[in-house]
């Protein structure tokens, strides 16, 4: 394989979350502006110097990023849309990073913003891919629980994970998610709690599911000189790996794309997993929080349950993991689920956390994971970030 | 192990009837090659012709070597139940008032994973088989079966919901006169039927067989003739509401082409009986039918056209009786996408000659009346859509497949 370059220069600035709702009435269009706003004023930017635009979202249809241009008066020379789900946030800095890098752009806004209507989560549903329409919906139409159950299912057996292993994930994301100003679930969660909730699709039960939601992410890639100029805090791109459809030929998902290009990620970054200090996993159900866990090199294939009981995962803990309470805790708002994590990893290490902050945070972990078009997550991706003491 | 199913009360006629709701039925058109085979029973998988790999979801390339040429074809069905859960909550209608509802992942020996509903008898680890079946949409899904036969295993309520059983149900066949019509009586009554109505013009007038059909057990003779649009509507009006199968077994069979047949009156006559009384009966009954296609244990269930083969392509020898039968095929084509509304299902036996009266000069193989019955019991009991009944039924099918044209002419020789 040939080598690939670093990203030095580049940084992650103005982490801008939009508050959640369960429900709006606005529009996906109304989400993404409020974002791409705050980023512009938080770095001291005018419109006409964003010169590159990222756009994810599920419900911004029938437009696509083309469409945004014109609805908030942008005119950039460089343009992506990236329909990655929850692989969206780590996919977006990375195009987006070499666009910068090459000077294709010099300010690029990365942003995710869905809006969620009574209705928009089963229409979703039923249209989400060709193959969920044609093999998945039409049996149950339990949605992505029902999909995950069968993955949760077949890695519990496999490896002994219990209930009260996921149970503590979610757990201590809600204990995170506690000083998180814009976690929607803000009553602390006890194991007891977690294990008599209802049934959703078993072995997957409430406190498993994420809450569909609205909301927008964003954030700002651009060179280290010029944030510094700007005097935004910004997070360094220490390295990145994507990868989809990995292992096509398991019969069920036990593994993720991770598992193909992490030593690639370490090696590029020049770390290794002990001078990590928190990572932010996706966390669409703990159990596939549990395979990143593996797949991202913290523990051995199978050890997952081990390493979940030997640490606190909590903030302030022994392995810090989704400081913020994670979707779990904060809530599902579409694709800007899939940016959650990168928005409180920049701030995280650059010590702006709006809650509970990881103690001497330099070297933050972000992965991605999404698109489950028919019985298994498709997309995959992480990045290392580090702040300014790293 | 299948709790029994038990033989549902009569039912409260104050009671609101269920409106029929469909699971989803898009699909995209390679996807349809699923129901195709499914229509008949058959386990098909998309087949890449060039590297071999079985492929599921269906595609448009193969995803091993890019392939375009992936018919589909007879795979085998056997696998493994990897994983399975049982979907407590849902966003669609349908499910959501059939909860709780069990999938699975399914590793198929062939291949590919299928994602598929579970037969209750099947657990996780075992193997299964595999079918595919038409659900209440229409559409193919794969159910996953226990790999041998288990007791009361029709009775189990996934499985129900994509069979047409006649356990249980209460069956009109629509003319007691015909040796069909009177092996069919006796067959969905062994079938496990809870009343079997059995349509006859002018009852009063005693016919052949009519002392055995009496005797059967729960067979019930009531004036029908599909002739006469006011008996039809009559016949309806008392019963339509308690008809959960419907089984068209009206005949019409005259040799002779269409020039040979001089004059209208057998070809009116022919379409009266066949194509008319089919109309009349789709009027009178389709329409409490469609509505009574999510009634419980004995909902509204199918419509049973009994067609010569001959439908599919003339033989001139019996051509304007081809024709007619033609003319039948096409309307149950209309009807089941008309039934499908309410979930009730268009079930077309196609069968060769049969060894009656009318088919006196034709030379074997021809069809038994009890063994097109017996196709049409195993039809229902499997929800399958089309079935061809004996050998020259089957060869026709696959002559059709390879040259219709080619067959054209073979006929007409």
């Amino acid at each position: 394989m040939s080598t690939r370059q670093p990203y030095d220069g580049i940084v992650i600035a103005a982490p801008v979350t939009i508050p959640y709702r369960r429900y709006s009435t606005n529009t996906a269009h109304w989400w993404v502006g409020r974002a791409v706003r705050e980023v512009v004023q938080r770095a001291g930017l005018r419109s006409a110097d964003v010169d590159g635009l990222s756009l994810s979202s599920f419900t911004v249809g029938p437009d696509t990023a083309i469409g945004l241009t014109q609805h908030l008066g942008l005119s950039p020379r460089w343009l992506d849309h990236v329909p990655l789900g929850g692989a969206s946030g780590v996919v977006a800095l990375r195009r987006a990073a070499r666009a910068v890098q090459c000077g294709d752009a010099e300010f690029v806004v990365c942003v995710a913003g869905d809006t969620n209507q009574v209705d928009s989560f089963r229409r979703m549903l039923s249209t989400f891919s060709r193959f969920a329409q044609d093999a998945v919906y039409p049996y149950g139409s339990g949605g992505p629980n029902a999909s995950f159950a069968l993955i949760a299912r077949n890695y519990m057996k496999r490896y002994g994970a219990t209930r009260e292993d996921f149970g503590k994930i979610c757990v201590a994301q809600r204990a995170n998610a506690l000083s998180f100003p814009h976690a929607l679930m803000k009553k602390p969660l006890t194991i007891e709690e977690y294990m008599s909730a209802r049934a959703i699709s078993d072995p997957i039960h409430l406190f498993d599911c994420v809450m569909p939601c609205a909301g927008a992410e964003a954030f700002l890639v651009c060179r280290e000189d010029v944030a510094k100029g700007q005097g935004l805090p910004a997070a360094r791109l220490l390295a990145t790996i994507e990868r989809h459809n990995a292992f096509p030929d398991d019969p069920i998902q036990y593994r993720g794309g991770w598992a193909m290009d992490v030593p690639e990620l370490y090696a590029m970054a020049g770390v290794t997993t002990d001078d990590v200090d928190f990572v932010q996993t996706y966390d669409d159900y703990p159990v596939i929080c549990m395979m990143q866990m593996e797949d991202l090199g913290f523990c051995a294939k199978g050890e997952g349950p081990d390493f979940v009981r030997s640490h606190t995962l909590t903030a302030d803990g022994s392995f810090p993991h989704n400081t913020s309470g994670g979707q779990l805790s904060v809530g599902q708002a579409g694709a800007a689920g899939g940016f959650l994590g990168m928005v409180e990893a920049v701030r995280q290490v650059t010590g702006t956390a709006l809650g509970a902050a990881v103690p001497d945070a330099a070297i933050g972990l972000v992965s991605g994971f999404g698109m489950v078009t028919y019985d298994r997550g498709l997309a995959s991706g992480a990045a290392l970030l580090a702040g300014g003491r790293a | 192990m299948t709790k029994p199913l038990q033989r549902p009360k009569r039912k409260d006629p104050l009671k609101k009837t269920r409106v029929p709701l469909l699971p989803q039925g898009v699909r995209s058109r390679t996807a349809l090659g699923l129901t195709s085979a499914a229509a008949e029973g058959r386990f098909q998988l998309q087949v890449c012709s060039d590297c071999g790999t079985v492929v599921y979801p269906p595609r448009a390339a193969c995803p091993r070597c890019l392939s375009a040429r992936l018919p589909f074809k007879d795979v085998a069905n056997g696998g493994t139940l990897l994983a399975e859960t049982t979907i407590r909550t849902s966003t669609d209608v349908y499910f959501r008032e059939r909860m709780p509802w069990r999938i699975g992942t399914v590793a198929l020996d062939a291949g590919p994973s299928i994602v598929a509903h579970l037969h209750g008898d099947l657990r996780e680890g075992e193997r299964a088989r595999l079918q595919l079946k038409i659900d209440k949409s229409g559409q193919a899904i794969a159910m996953a079966l226990p790999q041998s036969d288990t007791p009361n295993m029709a009775d189990d309520p996934q499985w129900r919901e994509l069979t047409c059983d006649p356990k249980f149900r209460r069956v009109l066949i629509t003319d007691g006169r015909t040796a069909v019509g009177q092996a069919l009586a006796e067959a969905v009554s062994e079938a496990g039927a809870s009343v079997v109505l059995v349509g006859v013009a002018d009852p009063w007038k005693p016919f052949p067989g009519e002392e055995r059909l009496r005797k059967i057990e729960r067979v019930e003779i009531v004036a029908l003739d599909l002739t006469d649009t006011i008996s039809v509507n009559e016949c309806a009006g008392e019963f339509a509401a308690r008809v959960d199968i419907l089984i068209n077994t009206a005949e019409y069979v005259r040799t002779g082409g269409i020039i040979d047949r001089k004059g209208l009156t057998v070809a009116r006559e022919e379409l009266e009986m066949r194509y008319f009384g089919l109309t009349r009966l789709a009027q009178a009954f389709g329409p409490v039918l469609r509505a009574r296609g999510a009634d419980g244990v004995n909902s509204a269930a199918a419509f049973v056209n009994l067609l010569s083969v001959y439908a599919l392509v003339n033989w001139p020898a019996y051509g304007a009786f081809s024709a007619t039968e033609a003319a039948c095929l096409s309307a149950a084509q209309s009807l089941r996408a008309e039934l499908r509304q309410g979930g009730v299902k268009v079930v077309n036996a196609f069968f060769g000659p049969l060894e009656t009266e009318w088919y006196q000069a034709v030379p074997p193989p021809k069809v038994a009346p009890a063994a097109l019955a017996r196709a049409v019991v195993r039809a229902l009991q499997q929800g399958l859509e089309d079935v061809f009944v004996g050998d020259i039924a089957e060869d026709i099918r696959a002559r059709l497949a390879v040259d219709p044209k080619a067959l054209e002419r073979e006929l007409g020789s």
